[in-house]
């Protein structure tokens, strides 16, 4: 007993992507306000072992905050309740005693479930494969002071780039639409000189690659931006539709 | 006496890359598309490898056992890279990068190794830039540098606080862009569990599918390991939840000798553990020792808040000590003074294990800068705290959050807490200047291996070398085993070596799904950390390090008869994965100590208490140690140990001095 938190906890439990999932109730005690989110549930797995039932399955990994693997949806809102937190750095002196928290992995046709709240984000790997880089190989570059860039176009691809991949907007959105994490990239890319030449083709073949995974129409209702831990804007959209549209209205 | 050859090429220091380079093997543009290269780890090394050799046109596998290869641990590294490109006209230069680095691994790493890793460090920030990583820049639209510990000069890019993860982003780049032109295969969640040698030669790995369980054969020309340090032998480290000794060590086992397995880098500014329940520890990056000042009440037990104690009353104790380089004195050194505070009675907070990181008179510093720069006059002291504050979160704004997130401490009003934590891993899989290990075919960059850093690393210096290992150095190196294989054919899977190696692996997941003990893999995990931490940490003596082999040989015993590992192998199993982890860290953990016992001298972050001088600095004994201790594995708990000479043709080795 390290605290004096007693918690209900409803956790979505399925075995793979085969069965069907449901609701499975547990009750932790004791638990510090000093604690992640995540030791919290480090707590409750550890006394799922020693009772010898199956521990919940979960994706984490660099526990600060950065890697992006982390992808709870708690209490209706991806990675909690703290704006521009992640999972592994909420912590419980964010919850109050007696609370129920119900805890989910992502819900998207493009995200499948694998088991318990770990969820399959592969296809964000194959939008980025479509197109989110500047074709340069190794030894090509020339010298990095010869490309002077105004601090603020650097400073504004630098905030687009600091995306996590971790898929909160499309948990996130009404209709699973990854157009958060798409335009994020294109963004970044396109504020950059050394990403103005492949700028048309980059646009419409990962656009093209995100339709294909399945992920949702953007309605512009915000809540990706709301959501999003790293304050990813929702200007990066409006971006990368201008980016878009003029690709399409040029292409040949 | 020794089976190790360096291979070092022959000439003058500065030339000795340029001429190899240029001499090495080639292999022709159709001969790379029948070689496989299996690369293990999609880190900054293995991420960078990856794209540049699927680049030259070698066909490539890529595994990693997180979802992606964006997660990898080379993400979450926040300060910065350095580059010897003397943008600053402040007098750096190769050599001057190159004297760093060897001084501040206190004089315990290869000279051949470290003058590439300096040569080649310009290329990679032109790189990392072509391929659009957004680098700070100043107004002129030039880059930005900043200063780092254990250096006078200032050659760290960065980008803010998230300089690892803008630098993996774009190799990851890179390394999409090939998977999907079809030039690399990607295996996400996928775990290595051996080497496959035949006839001496690394010819593949045995992975496991983590989501359907199934064991896997995968043949390649070659076998890159790229998989990052074993701090997490330690159970509490800055490493993610994940990162593992057991590609490395499965090699170590297959012949690949394990170099200075007891050189670990305690990384001074960590966020102090809160309980029992700490599950990882948190850094806070080192380029905040250029703006924050780290002191200790004067009076010990001092009950007063840090706002409420004066000027006069307080320690500085880096800036007492080490006036020359103040509180950019390397880690190692900042490490242990913070210890021998906290030990003396001067430590802060509930644990009294921490020290103050304070960032109140830079916040006037700067308040005042950006007053002159805007043309204002008379302001108030709140308004150039206003102002400062806004140019430290514009610095270090991400790692504040973090730290208020964490502690729920707000470190624009009160000082930091800090207490040093395992972060880095100097030792490694031994290799040659090809960065290829013991075992023919099989190499070993970035962290995983042990030659850059010495016995202690400087800051920024771990993405310096996992990129250069990658981009500019693994490429041209491979070439000189590659040339030679270009007639041997796609071994078939199906041959015994492949059937035998993923048997063992398959009988070692049937023994430990079959113990059904009582007790969880992290209850052992943790008892090793402890062990480790007391006896192998930031301080270790001769008795403590017998104690710790005899302690982790029981421990070992009892995880075997008694580790409980719930649910099925055919099926995602987290549990079981740590427990094979947690297996192989049992078995580092011995060996970190004997090589820790065998060193008599200190050194870096080895630091024997015997062997200190008279002001507590650690004491090296370069007549009788100046050499890499590479360790053969023989059988459990037999190692033998090879000497590989440290020669310093360039350098005056002397007695590392920061004061």
């Amino acid at each position: 007993m390290e605290g004096n938190l007693n918690l209900t906890l409803k956790i979505w439990r399925q075995k793979n992507a085969q069965t069907a999932g449901k609701f499975e109730t547990y009750q932790v005690s004791g638990i510090s306000e000093d604690m992640s989110f995540l030791e919290m549930i480090d707590v409750l797995n550890n006394r799922l072992i020693e009772e010898g039932d199956d521990p919940v399955a979960f994706d984490h990994d660099c526990r600060e905050g950065i890697c992006g693997m982390c992808s709870m949806y708690i209490n209706g809102r991806p990675h909690g309740p703290n704006k521009g937190v992640t999972t592994c750095q909420l912590h419980m002196r964010s919850f109050q005693d007696g609370q129920t928290i119900t805890i989910e992995p992502w819900r998207a046709e493009a995200f499948p479930v694998i088991k318990d709240l770990v969820v399959n984000r592969s296809a964000f790997d194959r939008i980025i494969a479509a197109g989110g880089f500047i074709s340069v190989n190794t030894g090509n570059a020339q010298d990095a002071n010869s490309l002077p860039i105004p601090k603020d176009h650097a400073d504004d691809a630098f905030a687009a780039a600091a995306c996590i991949g971790c898929g909160a907007c499309v948990a996130a959105c009404k209709n699973a639409s990854a157009m958060l994490f798409t335009s994020a990239k294109i963004s970044q890319l396109a504020l950059l000189p050394q990403g103005q030449a492949e700028r048309a083709k980059r646009a419409e073949a990962m656009v093209a690659q995100m339709d294909e995974e399945g992920f949702g129409a953007c309605s512009n209702t915000g809540a990706c931006e709301a959501e999003c831990p790293k304050g990813i804007s929702l200007e990066n959209i409006a971006r990368m539709n201008r980016e878009y549209f003029s690709a399409v209205f040029t292409s040949k | 006496m020794t089976k190790l050859d360096a291979k070092i090429p022959e000439g003058s220091l500065a030339e000795k890359w340029t001429k190899y380079r240029s001499s090495v093997s080639l292999v022709n543009p159709a001969n790379k598309r029948n070689l496989e290269v299996v690369i293990v780890g999609s880190g900054l090394a293995g991420a960078s490898a990856a794209a540049s050799l699927a680049e030259l046109g070698y066909k490539v596998k890529v595994f990693c056992f997180q979802d992606s290869p964006r997660r990898a641990h080379s993400i979450a590294a926040q300060g910065g890279i350095n580059a010897a490109k003397n943008y600053q006209n402040d007098g750096d230069s190769i050599f001057r990068l190159f004297y760093d680095t060897i001084k501040g691994g206190d004089y315990r790493a290869r000279e051949a190794n470290v003058h590439r890793l300096a040569e080649v460090s310009g290329n990679i920030i032109d790189q990392c830039v072509a391929q659009g990583v957004p680098f700070a820049r100043e107004y002129g639209g030039l880059l930005s540098n900043r200063s780092f510990g254990g250096t006078q000069v200032q050659r760290t890019f960065y980008a803010a606080g998230q300089t690892g993860q803008q630098l993996l982003l774009g190799a990851y780049s890179a390394l999409q862009r090939q998977v999907g032109m079809g030039n690399v295969q990607l295996y996400a969640r996928h775990e290595m569990l051996d080497v496959v040698v035949v006839d001496g030669k690394a010819r593949g790995i045995i992975a496991r599918n983590l989501v359907s369980g199934e064991l896997e054969r995968h043949f390649g020309h070659a076998v890159l390991l790229c998989t990052g340090g074993y701090g997490n032998v330690f159970y509490l480290s800055t490493n993610a939840m994940g990162s593992n000794v057991t590609a490395a060590w499965k090699a170590h086992k297959k012949g690949a000798f394990f170099a200075n397995p007891c050189y670990t880098q305690i990384h001074p500014t960590c966020i102090p553990v809160s309980g029992d329940h700490q599950s990882k520890l948190t850094l806070m990056s080192e380029s905040l020792r250029n703006d924050g000042r780290i002191w200790v009440p004067k009076k010990k037990d001092d009950p007063r808040k840090a706002n409420e104690i004066p000027e006069d009353e307080r320690d500085y104790y880096l800036e007492r000590r080490y006036p020359a380089f103040g509180n950019l004195v390397p880690r190692d050194i900042a490490s242990r003074a913070a210890k021998e505070r906290c030990d003396a009675g001067y430590g802060v907070g509930a644990s009294k294990m921490a020290v103050y990181l304070d960032f109140a008179a830079a916040i006037i510093r700067y308040g005042k800068a950006e007053a002159n720069k805007r043309n204002l006059h008379q302001v108030s002291d709140e308004e150039i705290q206003a102002l400062g504050k806004e140019v430290v979160k514009e610095k270090y704004g991400n790692l504040f959050d973090m730290y208020k997130q964490i502690t729920g401490e707000d470190p624009y009003e009160q000082p930091m807490r800090i207490y040093p934590a395992v972060h880095y891993t100097m030792g490694g899989l031994w290799v040659d200047y090809n960065l290829m290990t013991t075992v023919p075919g099989l190499y070993a960059l970035g962290e995983a291996n042990f030659s850059d850093h010495g016995a202690n690393r400087l800051g920024a210096s771990a993405l310096m070398q996992g990129l250069a290992d990658g981009y500019f150095v693994i490429p041209y190196t491979i070439g000189a085993y590659l040339a030679s294989e270009i007639r041997t054919p796609a071994l078939s899977t199906d041959s015994e070596a492949f059937v035998n190696a993923e048997k063992a692996v398959q009988e070692q997941i049937d023994k430990l799904m079959s113990i059904k003990g009582t007790k969880s893999v992290d209850y052992f995990h943790k008892k090793l950390g402890l062990i480790m931490w007391n006896k192998c940490g930031m301080a270790r003596n001769e008795e403590g390090l017998k104690m710790a082999i005899a302690e982790i040989q029981e421990l070992r015993k009892e995880f075997w008869s008694d580790v409980r590992i719930p649910g099925e192998a055919n099926n995602l199993n987290p549990e079981l994965e740590k427990a094979g982890r947690v297996a192989d860290f049992l078995e580092l953990g011995e060996l970190m100590c004997k090589d820790a016992l065998e060193r008599n001298e200190s050194c870096g972050g080895h630091f024997r208490e015997e062997y200190q001088t008279e002001d507590g600095e650690a004491l090296r004994d370069d007549e009788n140690f100046a050499y890499v201790a590479a360790w053969e594995y023989l059988s459990e708990s037999k190692f033998e140990l090879h000497k590989e000479e440290l020669k310093f043709e360039n350098i005056k080795i002397a007695q590392r001095s920061y004061k």
